[in-house]
This record gives structure tokens, sequence and C-alpha cells, in this order.
């Protein structure tokens, strides 16, 4: 019932009651004035729907590094839409490919008039394995001789000392391991050590200082278990220096133990 | 007439004479006579053909005489414009009194001339004291010399000559004397070979061909053998070659890493060296054959250069780093009597014997870096020390001459190493060689 027909019936009531109390009163009085018309409201706008992120995923979600993922949404309700972390201004319903890097939070915002939504994903990036190990060295394509050549090092006396310092016996040590891999690779294999001094000393006393060196590092090897008669030592004094410069640095480069090849 | 003496002074008496003080030591050893004699030495001239060799005679006298450095030769220059021939050109009432008045002021006068007889160069040649009052008490003496017509000849005629004026006035003469040293000219270093060359320089000869490092030379008292180091056989090992024809001896060196620094005993028989024992280079001493090898020393110290004392022939010298770094120290043969000379300054090597044993020449860093050796001389019995060479490279290797009163050695001027002579007072400086490198010099006399 709308309003007009309710005010009809009242309206009719009224009179009804007006009717029966006047056959007491014979004369009848004039009637009310009908109501002020109502105006009937407009209705109200439509309410808007508000943006709505239905989906949005990444497939794989975790990746390795070099590898992509894709990014798939759908949205509705929304008129501006966009994904950060470069990806930029999108459509309702959409795929991307994205390579990160690193692990990476991608954040789809979607707005419009009846508000916003964001929804985020992350992709997460894992680090390569490490690369396999090199293939083993065949050892016929290495000689003895050439492995004692790269991997040896040269040991580093003081001004007119033979013993070994710290950094000698580290050097030493690496040596050691070294000799023992190439002599039970090669039992044939022996090795010379030369001992070195630098210029300052006189030739016939640094001949003796040269034979020190290369001796205190045989000895050292013997302690670690290396066989004596397959290490030969041989002092060049002065006689075959590095550099010829007057300086520390040149001199601290002759005054050494080297490693070769012995006969 | 005494022209050498070696004498020490007190730090006064040096203070006094306005000598230079060196080092801490208040001391200088005087082993070059300063009041030398003034000799003049008139250029000869040859008759016939004779004459085409005495520019060579007129040098090889004069150098033979300066050589000694302990002669003041009378400027030529100064010489009278007629110069006699033969004692009759001496006239009195003027005698010789143009040639000892100044400007030639002369106590002495070599003179005479040349002729051609049996093909061969004859020298007359006349030595005048001139101090004298006659022509016959002038004359020392007047001798005859006969040599090849050749320069050579007119060389050796002038060497005897020479010769025979250093021996009457006392002084040792150096000719005939040979030095040895260790060269790299042929093959560049380390490749090195021993040579030989006269006292002056002259005559430079290539004696061994091993192309390897071969160094340290020695040489017997007898000027026969010389020993060396040599890396030819692989580690360093001594080797014996005779001196006339550089043929290889036997000698049968030690089991051992390194053989080095030989030295012969003053008898010839025996060899010193240091060799490594344990470990160590020690001293050793075999037979020339490497006989009968037996130790000297037995320390847990490298020890080289062993030199017996030429005198005694029954202590040595020799380097030790017992001490701390390497000095010199002396000993008997026998091992007994150990005692250090130098201070435990710095580092000391090559020592080296005056003739008489009463000197040690030898080089030391004292008051320098490592490395900066200049040459020095010891008093034996006091141990006092000059300092004979500075502000002049890297000053090794000294050895004394056969005469006493020179040494050679070696320095390093720039980037080359070359031989050099000097009296024994450090005067006197004569560079000697200029091919490659030269190092290590041993002055022997000639071969007996």
């Amino acid at each position: 019932m709308n309003i007009r027909t309710l005010s009809a019936a009242v309206f009719a009531a009224t009179l009804l009651l007006a009717a029966a109390g006047c056959k007491k009163k014979v004369a009848a009085s004039a009637p009310p004035p009908p109501p002020p018309k109502v105006e009937e409201p407009p209705p109200p706008p439509p309410k808007p729907q508000p943006p709505r992120i239905d989906t949005f995923a990444a497939e794989p979600a975790t990746l390795e590094r070099g590898q992509s993922s894709t990014l798939r949404w759908t949205v509705a309700n929304a008129t501006n839409m966009s994904i950060d972390q470069g990806v930029g201004a999108i459509q309702a319903n959409g795929t991307r490919q994205v390579s990160p890097g690193n692990s990476t939070t991608y954040t789809l915002t979607a707005s419009g008039s009846g508000g916003m939504d964001t929804r985020s994903v992350t992709v997460t990036v894992n680090a390569p394995p490490p690369p396999p190990p090199p293939k083993p060295k065949p050892t016929v394509t290495i000689s003895s001789a050439d492995m004692l050549s790269r991997e040896a090092q040269d040991i580093y006396f003081d001004y007119d000392m033979s013993d070994l310092r710290a950094d000698a016996v580290r050097s030493a040590m690496a040596n050691a391991e070294l000799l023992k891999r190439i002599f039970a690779q090669d039992p044939n294999f022996s090795v010379l050590i030369e001992g070195h001094c630098d210029e300052r000393g006189s030739a016939e006393y640094n001949l003796g200082l040269g034979d020190r060196r290369a001796t205190s590092l045989k000895d050292y090897y013997v302690q670690q278990g290396l066989p004596a008669n397959r290490i030969r030592t041989i002092s060049y004094g002065k006689e075959r220096p590095q550099c010829t410069d007057a300086n520390e640095a040149c001199y601290q480069r002759n005054r050494r133990d080297h490693m070769s090849a012995g006969q | 007439m005494k022209t050498r003496h070696i004498a020490v002074f007190s730090a006064l008496a040096a203070v006094l004479v306005g000598a230079i003080v060196l080092g801490a030591q208040d001391a200088r050893i005087e082993i070059i006579k300063g009041d030398r004699p003034v000799i003049a030495v008139a250029d000869m001239h040859g008759s016939g053909a004779a004459q085409q060799y005495m520019d060579q005679f007129n040098k090889t006298l004069w150098d033979e005489l300066d050589n000694t450095g302990q002669l003041r030769l009378a400027p030529k220059t100064s010489y009278p414009l007629e110069v006699p021939q033969q004692p009759s050109d001496f006239k009195p009432p003027a005698l010789f009194s143009i040639w000892t008045r100044p400007p030639v002021g002369a106590n002495y006068l070599a003179f005479g001339y040349t002729a051609v007889q049996d093909n061969q160069i004859l020298l007359y040649g006349f030595f005048f004291n001139l101090g004298q009052p006659s022509v016959q008490s002038a004359q020392v003496f007047g001798n005859r010399y006969y040599g090849a017509l050749s320069n050579d000849g007119a060389k050796k005629v002038a060497r005897e000559f020479a010769a025979d004026i250093l021996r009457q006035l006392g002084i040792a003469t150096l000719s005939g004397t040979k030095i040895y040293f260790a060269s790299d000219r042929t093959g560049g270093s380390p490749i090195k070979e021993i040579w030989s060359m006269d006292y002056d320089g002259s005559n430079q000869k290539q004696l061994t061909r091993y192309g390897s490092s071969t160094s340290q030379p020695a040489v017997s008292a007898d000027g026969k053998l010389f020993a060396f180091m040599t890396y030819a056989g692989g580690n360093p090992q001594i080797r014996i070659h005779t001196a006339d024809t550089s043929r290889r001896q036997t000698f049968v060196n030690p089991v051992s890493s390194a053989v080095a620094t030989p030295e012969f005993t003053p008898d010839g028989k025996n060899i010193l060296f240091a060799a490594t024992v344990d470990g160590w280079l020690q001293l050793m001493m075999a037979g020339i054959d490497g006989g009968g090898m037996r130790r000297i020393s037995n320390v847990r110290a490298i020890e080289v250069s062993p030199r017996v004392n030429p005198k005694t022939g029954s202590d040595l010298l020799f380097i030790s780093g017992r001490s701390g770094h390497q000095q010199l120290w002396r000993m008997n043969l026998d091992g007994t009597d150990r005692e250090m000379l130098t201070t435990g300054e710095g580092d000391v090597a090559n020592p080296s014997w005056s003739p008489d044993g009463h000197h040690i020449a030898f080089c030391w860093t004292r008051g320098y870096e490592p490395g900066n050796f200049n040459i020095f001389v010891m008093d034996i019995a006091d141990r006092k020390y000059v300092q004979l060479t500075s502000n002049s490279g890297r000053n090794e290797n000294p050895w004394w001459a056969p005469d006493g009163v020179h040494l050679v050695f070696s320095s390093m001027r720039g980037r080359v190493t070359q031989l050099y002579t000097m009296l024994a007072d450090g005067t006197n400086v004569k560079q000697l060689t200029t091919q490659g490198n030269n190092i290590q010099p041993v002055w022997a006399k000639g071969i007996e």
C-alpha cells in the first residue's frame, strides 16, 4: 500500500464517523482541505561497485636465477591498474613474464571510483647451484715437473738467515703435500732445492748461506715424512738473482728457496 | 837503503802529521814511506835499426819504475835538452848539477842507449847516484842487456834494466807477476771463466772454458798450479789446472753439496777449502789430489775463505758466521786458538795476507749499510785498522801484491765490476780491466 492509498482510506473513515454523529445534529460542517500533496523524492543514485583483484599469482613462484616466471591476474571494477617493480600499467586481465635477478615482491594496485585494492605476490629466486668440480686432470697430460713448477711455492728468508719464518712454514707445508702427491704418482721423480741469496753478502759466504737455506727446507720435508734420497740441494749463492735492483723488495725476492725437477 | 817501512802512529802523531784518521780507531798504518827518492829517466835513443823500438823501450822503462808506486819520477818536461848517453858525457865542473837542481831535482838518473849487435838489440844501461862527487863514485851500475830485435825484445831489456834499478833501491818489482781473476766477458752472468793478466792489466788471457759459473781462483806459491770453484759438474766443486797449459789435474772432491774457496798451503803440498758437512760449509784440508782429507772446523756456522799465513804456514785467516754475521777470524791449522779479529760490526769478507805476514787486507761493511763493502788493512800485531776506499762504489776482493805494497781489488762503480790496483795506503788507483765484469783477483808470482 502506498502513501496515496493510505491517505484515501484515512479520508473515507473520517467521512463515515462524521455521518453517524450528524444524526443528532441536523447541521453538518465543511470538509477539511486535502493534505498537501506530498512531493515524491528522486530515487538515490546507484551505489558504485569497489575495485576487486580476483587473482594475482606468479607461476612458478620459486625459480633459479636466469629463469622466468609468469605473473597472472584478473581484476574487476578498476579503472587504473599497475604492477610495480618496473612492470607498469596493465589491463584487467593479463599475464606478464618476469625474470627477476633476486627474490622480488610484485604488488598489483587496482583503483577505481569504488576504492582501491592491492595484492602482492613474491617470486623467490634461488642462486644457481655451484658449478661441478673440475674434471680431475688426467695424469698422463701433466708431468710431475710441470706440476712442481706450477704449484710449488718459493720459500723466502730474512737477511743472513736460513731458518723458516712462519710464512715460509705455511708454504713449505703446502709444498710437502704437493711433493707427496708427485712422489706417489711418479716413483722416479726427485726434486732439487735451489738456495739463493740477495746481492749484499760476499759471494763466498753467500754460497754457504744458500746451501743452508736449501738444507733447512730439505730438513723440514724430511721431518714431514718425505724421503731424503729424493731431495737434492744446490746453492747458487747470489749467482742467479731474480732481479738486480738495490732495494729491499728485490733483496727479498732473491732471498729464497726455489724447487725444480732433479735429474 | 830501507825503502819500505811499516809504522803505526798513535792518535796524537796522526793528528800532528795531519793524516786522515779513519773510523773509530785513532790509528794510522803506514806501509808506503813518505820521502820517496826522485829518479830521472831520460829518453834513450838507438843507433840504426834499434831506434824503431825505442818508443816501446822508453815507455816500458818508465812504467816499470812508476808502477812500483815507491819512486817519484821527475817529469820529462823538466829535463835538459841534451841528455847523457854514456858516463863520459858528464863533464866537470857542472857534472850532475843540471839534474840535481830544480826543476829536475833528481836523486838518481837512469840513462844509456841501444844499438844492434848480432841481430839483437843491445842496451847499455847506466844508473847513477847523483849525490856523489865524481862520475866514478856516482855510477851504481852500468850493464849490458840483450833482447830480440823487436818491440818484445825492447820491452824485455827495459824490464831487466828496471829490475836492476829497483833491486839497487830495495824495491820489489811487480814485473813478471800475474793476476788471476774471474770474468764473465765471454758468456755474461752467471757464466764466468778464470783469466790471467800481467800486473799492469796487459796480456789478458782466458784460462778455463767450462761455459759455467767458474770463479774463486787460487794460485800455488810456485805459480805452477791454480785452483778454482766451478758449477761445471752440477754442484759447486773445486778443480785444479796447470798454470802453463791449463791442463786439468786430478782432485777428488768430497761428497758434498758445495765445495768452494780453495787455497794452497805455502809449501804447495795441501789445499784448504770449504765443504758442506751436515748442512754447514766447514773448513777442510786435503792433499792437492784430494787425498787425506780432514776437517779443520766443526761448528754450526758457515765458514769460508781459509787463507794460510805465508810466513808461518801454521795459522790461517778465515770468514765465519759463528758470532752472527760474517766476521774475520784467525786460528791455527789444527783448529786451536780461534780468535775474532774484527769487531763484530757489519759483514767481513775476502781476507788476504801481506807477503810478510804482518798485515791483512779484507773488505768490510763497517759503518755502512749491508753490501757496501770497502777495503780495510789491519796490522795483525795490534789489530789497528784503516779504511782505504770510500765513496767509490762497492769494493771487495783485496789481494796483496808480491811486492807487499800494492793491492789489487774489485770495485763496482755503476753497474759493472772491474779490477783496480792501488798502493796499500789507498793512493795511486789504476784500473786494469774494462770488459764484462771482473772479480776475485789473486796476485801471484810468475811461474818460477
